[in-house]
C-alpha cells in the first residue's frame, strides 16, 4: 500500500493526527522525566571531582542538546517552507522557535548555577557560552522578525531566512570546545568515543533526554495546533477527531 | 538509595542551591510552556464561539 506522506502536509488533515500524537508523547515524557529524575537524584553516586554539584548535568546537558537540536529543526522547517512554500511547515518552524528558546535560556541559567561553584564565576566569555548565548539571540532574532512584519506571508519567509542563516551558529557551538581553549569542558558524551562517565550517569542523562524530547515534541504539537487555528479555521476545534 | 538522611538529600553536598536551583528553574519553565498553551487553546475556543 501506497502512503501518500503528502496527505499530512495540509494543516486540516495534520491538525487531528497531532491531537492524537501529543497524549502518547506527554504521558512517555513524564514517565521517562521521573524516571531519568529518580537515576539522577537517587541512584547515580557522587562524582569524585565535582561531588554532588555535577547532578546539575541531568537537566543542564539535555537542555543544551535540544536547543541546539531545536534550533536546527527549526531551520530545516523553514527551509521546507522555502523550498515547497508550504504553510505547515513555516507553522512548525514558529512553533518549535519558543521551546527552543526556552532549552537555550535553560542551559545558560543551568550552566551558570554550575559555574558559580565550580569554576567561582557566574559567567564567562568563553566559546561555548558565547556562541549558545548568541543561539538565544537568533531565537529572539527571529520572534522579532516574526512580529515586525505585518503580512504573515513574508514574516514567515524573512524569518525562515534568518533561521536558515543561524544555523551556522550550531556546529560552533558544538565544535567550540574543541577548536578553542575553553573554560568549557569538553563532551563526555560523544559519536565518536566510549563515554568518559560512568554508565549509570550515562543512562540517567538519556533517559532525561529521550524525556525532554518527547516534551519537546507534545508542546510543539501543542502550539502548531494553536497555530493552525488561529491562521486557517477556528472551527476545526470542533470537528470530531 | 544513596542518601542517608533527607537533610542530606536535601543539601547535596554542599551543592543544594546550585542543584535545586538548576532543577526548580528547569521544570518551572517546563510547567509555565505547558500552562501558557493550554490558556492560548482556551482562548482560542472562546473566540470561536
Amino acid at each position: 500500500m501506497a502512503i501518500n506522506w503528502f496527505k499530512y502536509a495540509s494543516p486540516k488533515t495534520f491538525y487531528p493526527l497531532a491531537g492524537k500524537i501529543i497524549p502518547w508523547c506527554a504521558a512517555g515524557a513524564a514517565i521517562l522525566i521521573a524516571y531519568g529524575l529518580y537515576i539522577g537524584l537517587f541512584v547515580a553516586p557522587t562524582d569524585f571531582q565535582q561531588g554532588e554539584g555535577y547532578r546539575i548535568i541531568f537537566v543542564h546537558v539535555p537542555a543544551a542538546w535540544f536547543s541546539m537540536f531545536l534550533y536546527l529543526l527549526m531551520a530545516f522547517y523553514a527551509g521546507m517552507g522555502l523550498v515547497f512554500n508550504a504553510k505547515l511547515s513555516y507553522m512548525m518552524a514558529s512553533a518549535i522557535a519558543p521551546t527552543g528558546a526556552m532549552f537555550t535560556f535553560l542551559a545558560l541559567v543551568t550552566g551558570s548555577l554550575w559555574g558559580k561553584p565550580m569554576w567561582g564565576a557566574w559567567w564567562v566569555w568563553d566559546a561555548r557560552l558565547t556562541s549558545e548565548l548568541i543561539l538565544l539571540f537568533l531565537y529572539m532574532g527571529y520572534f522579532s522578525l516574526q512580529s515586525a512584519i505585518d503580512d504573515k506571508n513574508r514574516a514567515d519567509k524573512a524569518s525562515a531566512v534568518l533561521a536558515i542563516v543561524g544555523a551556522i551558529n550550531v556546529p560552533i557551538i558544538y565544535f567550540s570546545v574543541k577548536w578553542w581553549n575553553t573554560l568549557h569542558q569538553g563532551s563526555s558524551v560523544s559519536l565518536t568515543k566510549a563515554p568518559a562517565m560512568a554508565a549509570i550517569m550515562l543512562q540517567g542523562m538519556l533517559v532525561m533526554a529521550i524525556g525532554f524530547w518527547l516534551y519537546s515534541v507534545a508542546v510543539i504539537l501543542m502550539r502548531v495546533r494553536s497555530e493552525i487555528l488561529e491562521r486557517e479555521n477556528k472551527t476545526l476545534m470542533f470537528n470530531r477527531e | 538509595m544513596h542518601w542517608n538522611s533527607i537533610n542530606e538529600f536535601l543539601a547535596m553536598g554542599g551543592y543544594g542551591f546550585y542543584v535545586w536551583g538548576s532543577f526548580c528553574i528547569t521544570f518551572l519553565c517546563m510547567a509555565i510552556e505547558v500552562w501558557l498553551l493550554n490558556k492560548r487553546r482556551k482562548h482560542i475556543a472562546q473566540s470561536a464561539q
